[in-house]
């Protein structure tokens, strides 16, 4: 039972917390060892006072140690030693810094923190670089002095901002600081400088402080945090613009690069293929398979692991398209009604045998190093993975476009969807044309696995997620028009992203479904509707 | 209870003596008691029931080593219900009518349960439901090895509120009766704990959402507002990866704002690299991580059984692991399977849970357990971070919402009703 041991934690607590104290208050005098073996088998309230004892002996270990722990590097042993170790690599004595070969990486247990713990050692380790030789680390340390806006910290930043001369960290030193001075009883005049200081700097924690500030200023201040509020609020307002413009490019190159293969198999040869998702799906499996490999046999290759899983996506799902349309696609033309089934069928069938081949848990496909992240343009944060999403579906368009209107395959496919007697007595073999064009289709959709696998769940069920919108994306921007998809992706996604703030994701698409319906009302053949004869058949 | 070891080592003798009838099947006589497992084994649901069918064929064939209940074999019957509810309803019925099955474990989602409640007490046979839910109910032929919203979600919220400092809140969910009565219940318990309208956000999206930007930058703005904001998830499996993926790109830290989770354990991790979100938090009433000789052991039975160790366990498989004992033990202490018999013996019944607690069948249907916030690590796994100094009574009616304050839920005489108004004191106070 838990209560059992409850009170002997307790007392354990007590005992490690005073131990560690006390060591806090003889550390200036001596050797900083003691204060680090204290990390060692501590419950997460000794591991605070720890920190913070080590923090305070300006040992010239403590900072190692710290950063050590905050990223989980630090290790403890059973018989109470504490070492430092990065990954893999050299196992490194906490206490004095230098690679030991005395321990075995199997008897070393990770020391845990939680969250509380991670704040303490960041404002500890905020406190101890504040004047580092680095411009990047100072930085680091101001913007962390600036969110905690802890008064103790002014002295330092007065002292760091005497000796700075890079106007960048200067300006963030100077924030940090206003942001802890209005946080003390002063002056007039020093909170209204303050404040000025902070209302340029325009972002929303600066609205935050300001906003936090209002209810305790002066008649005459209250006028100038107002100000500096609203000019705020109004950068922000057209910052939200340019942000939901490009999420909603974003998602509606999501919504692209899904539907630009059903373009082809629907739009262009007029089959309703409901196993389009599971091409999706089966496009992310191969992403996955290849990293896999790539993990097991050359870990070095794993940043080019989409390079290689691009092509292999394309060829594979395009052969499998292949496949369908010989074998069992090319038997039903001229009925929709039993293609539907037929591939609907067909899209159960793959489903479940992936589901037996790789499991029903979702698998991990990871990013590599040049996706992850997010970078700030003009305010807007914008995420690496989106924005490769977003220049890989115009280069897969453009491509798809290139290989319709420039390449013999593309002229034979328009020339036997146009008139298919007409081409076949011309000596195309319309059959052969039949199964490349389902195959190019299958392979665009293979292709929108590989990205998608970068932002979504690899399992099974990854394509019926998608194959409902992307029919809703065809069918609007005009059957047989890939100009039409393109358009009517970018619509959709940026009249979602325009929606969503106001009205919750939920009620978004249903607004959204019922915008097609009534635009489908009065335009049954979509924005960019086929003209001529080929339609009317 | 079982001596998972000792029956391993049997097993392997039985195996390496070459024949397979020698294991210890020797105590089993008479016609086997049928087991039905109604879990989706294929559609959206299978991603997390498939693990619950196979931690149920481990269960029963370690019971079968151990000689069986009542001297008789189980034998599972397992029915797919493909993520499909009314199909969920007629798959029971036939379990039941035709496979004369004495009890089901199974059913993931709340409307799966909604949809086979009626099966149940029309033909008066046994469910046992595995998964943390929304609370409202209480139904005689029901049991619920799950955690009800006081023994996951309010002991979540007030880790936040007290450990945390959290000021301003974030209640993100999917559209559907789990998220949106949880909600109802952490919106009211908040506002009583003194939190501001204003300081509230709630959010849902639609199952399966892959788009999360506009969410996670809205979320990002609503907590920088000064005041220290948490984001409380009952986002339901699929749409966690996209969403957990949003937030490390778009740089949320857990220090900052953390994201405490109710529907993310260690199954929905391990697809996953955890890296970005250390610091996040789930609430659970078990992690794999707990060290107790029982979980050990759980752990390599299962491993040994799936045949992996890269397979790892979670919340749910505990449950149907702790209800599938009581069950038993009910059984044995009955000594018929009869249905009747059996829901007059289980109330009370202990047993071990895998924490270093014991799991009591209260009258209401719901059990004690503990509630643990663990803290995402790198490995995907978690490391609690804080626990209940007791086991946390289930309780099925919340008090936080007004037509559920008074009501109880007693399946003993003299009260014998799902839901009985303490204050009328009358049976049928409120069908929520």
């Amino acid at each position: 039972m838990t209560c059992g041991v409850r009170p002997f934690r307790a007392v354990l607590a007590c005992l490690l917390l005073l131990v560690a104290l006390a060591f806090a208050s003889l550390a200036r005098a001596q050797d900083t060892s003691p204060l680090i073996s204290d990390f060692g088998g501590a419950n997460l309230r000794a591991l605070a006072a720890a920190v913070e004892a080590l923090a305070a002996s300006g040992d010239e270990r403590a900072l190692p140690v710290l950063q050590a722990l905050g990223d989980g590097n630090l290790y403890e042993t059973v018989d109470g030693g504490i070492y430092i170790r990065e990954g893999r690599g050299a196992i490194i004595d906490a206490a004095t810094g230098e690679t030991t070969t005395d321990v075995e990486p199997d008897d070393l247990r990770v020391i845990r923190i939680n969250n509380a713990l991670r704040r303490d050692i960041r404002a500890a380790i905020g406190g101890m670089t504040l004047l580092s030789e680095d411009d990047n680390t100072r930085l680091r340390a101001a913007r962390e002095m600036f969110s905690t806006a802890d008064p103790a910290n002014i002295e330092l930043l007065d002292e760091a901002l005497a000796q700075e001369d890079n106007a960048a960290v200067r300006r963030v030193m100077e924030q940090a600081r206003a942001a802890a001075i209005l946080r003390t009883d002063v002056s007039e005049e020093d909170f209204a400088a303050a404040v000025a200081v902070i209302a340029a700097r325009g972002d929303r924690q600066a609205l935050g402080i300001l906003n936090a500030n209002l209810a305790n200023a002066s008649e005459a201040e209250r006028v100038n945090i107002e100000a500096g509020i609203a000019r705020i609020n109004q950068a922000l307002a057209i910052q939200g613009v340019g942000q939901n413009v490009w999420y909603g490019i974003s998602l509606g190159s999501v919504l692209l690069l899904a539907a630009i293969g059903l373009a082809i198999t629907f739009g262009v040869m007029g089959v309703i293929n409901m196993a389009h998702g599971e091409m999706v799906m089966i496009g992310a499996y191969v992403t996955f398979v290849v990293q896999e490999i790539i993990r097991t046999t050359n870990p070095g290759l794993f940043d080019y692991s989409l390079a290689i899983a691009v092509p292999m996506a394309f060829l594979i799902t395009g052969l499998i398209g292949v496949a369908i349309e010989r074998g069992i696609i090319r038997w039903l033309y001229g009925r929709p009604l039993e293609t539907l089934l037929a591939t609907w069928g067909l899209s159960l069938i793959i489903q479940q045998g992936v589901r037996t081949i790789f499991g029903a848990t979702n698998r991990d496909v990871g990013n590599p190093s040049y996706m992850s992240g997010a970078f700030d343009f003009m305010g807007i944060a914008i995420t690496y993975n989106r924005l490769w999403i977003v220049v890989f579906s115009l280069v897969v368009f453009a491509l798809l476009l290139l290989v319709l209107n420039k390449t013999p395959l593309g002229l034979q496919m328009r020339a036997v969807t146009q008139n298919r007697r007409m081409a076949s007595s011309m000596g195309i073999r319309t059959p052969w044309v039949d199964a490349m064009t389902f195959g190019l289709g299958s392979g665009v959709a293979g292709l929108a696995g590989v990205a998608l696998s970068q932002i979504d769940n690899v399992s099974p069920n990854l394509g019926q997620g998608y194959i409902i919108d992307s029919f809703m994306v065809v069918v609007f921007g005009g059957v047989g028009n890939l100009w039409g998809t393109l358009v009517g992706a970018m619509t959709l996604g940026i009249a979602n992203k325009f929606l969503e703030p106001y009205a919750g994701a939920v009620l978004a698409k249903i607004i959204i479904l019922v915008l097609i319906i009534l635009f489908i009302q009065r335009r049954p053949r979509g924005l960019f509707a086929l003209k001529g004869r080929a339609v009317e058949q | 209870m079982t001596d998972w070891t000792k029956y391993k080592g049997l097993a392997l003798a039985g195996v390496l003596g070459a024949s397979l009838l020698a294991a210890p099947v020797a105590a089993q006589e008479g016609e086997p008691i049928k087991v039905g497992i109604l879990h989706s084994l294929s559609g959206t649901m299978a991603i997390s029931e498939t693990t619950l069918k196979d931690v149920m064929e481990m269960l029963i064939e370690q019971q079968n080593e151990a000689g069986g209940v009542l001297g008789r074999p189980l034998e599972p019957v397992i029915v797919d219900i493909a993520s499909d509810w009314p199909l969920a309803a007629e798959l029971a019925r036939r379990l039941i009518e035709v496979d004369e099955v004495d009890v089901v474990f199974g059913c993931w989602t709340s409307v799966c349960r909604k949809s086979v409640l009626p099966v149940f007490e029309e033909l008066n046979s046994l469910l046992f439901y595995p998964v943390q839910y929304e609370g409202e109910e209480s139904q005689r032929n029901v049991f619920y090895t799950g955690a009800a919203p006081n023994q996951q979600a309010i002991p979540a919220v007030d880790y936040l509120m007290n450990e945390e400092g959290v000021e301003r809140w974030v209640l993100a969910g999917t559209d559907y009766v789990y998220p949106q009565t949880t909600n109802l219940i952490l919106e009211q318990y908040l506002k009583d704990a003194g939190v501001a309208d204003e300081d509230i956000m709630i959010n849902y999206t639609p199952f399966g959402h892959s788009d999360w930007q506009t969410i996670v930058s809205d979320i990002v703005a609503f907590g920088s507002e000064g005041k220290k904001t948490a984001v409380v998830s009952t986002i339901n499996g699929d749409a966690n990866v996209p969403f957990y993926r949003e937030l490390a790109n778009q740089g949320v830290d857990a220090a900052d704002i953390p994201v405490v989770a109710f529907s993310v354990g260690e199954e929905e991790l391990s697809g996953f690299d955890t890296t970005p979100l250390v610091g996040h938090l789930a609430a659970w009433n078990y992690f794999m991580s707990v060290d107790t000789p029982e979980n050990a052991e759980f752990i390599a039975a299962w491993q040994d059984y799936i045949g992996s160790t890269d397979r790892v366990t979670n919340d749910p498989m505990e449950a149907h692991y702790i209800g599938f004992n009581m069950w038993v033990a009910a059984v044995e202490a009955a000594g018929t399977t009869d249905a009747d018999a059996v829901i007059d013996s289980i109330v009370g019944i202990e047993v071990p849970n895998l924490t270093g607690g014991t799991a009591v069948m209260l009258p209401n249907h719901h059990i004690t357990k503990p509630v643990l916030i663990g803290e995402i690590q790198d490995d995907g796994q978690f490391f609690v971070v804080w626990e209940t100094d007791d086991l946390v009574a289930g309780d099925a009616w919340s008090d936080f919402l007004p037509g559920s304050r008074d009501l109880i839920a007693d399946w003993t005489d003299p009260i014998n009703c799902g839901n009985y108004n303490t204050v009328t004191e009358t049976c049928g106070g409120s069908d929520l």
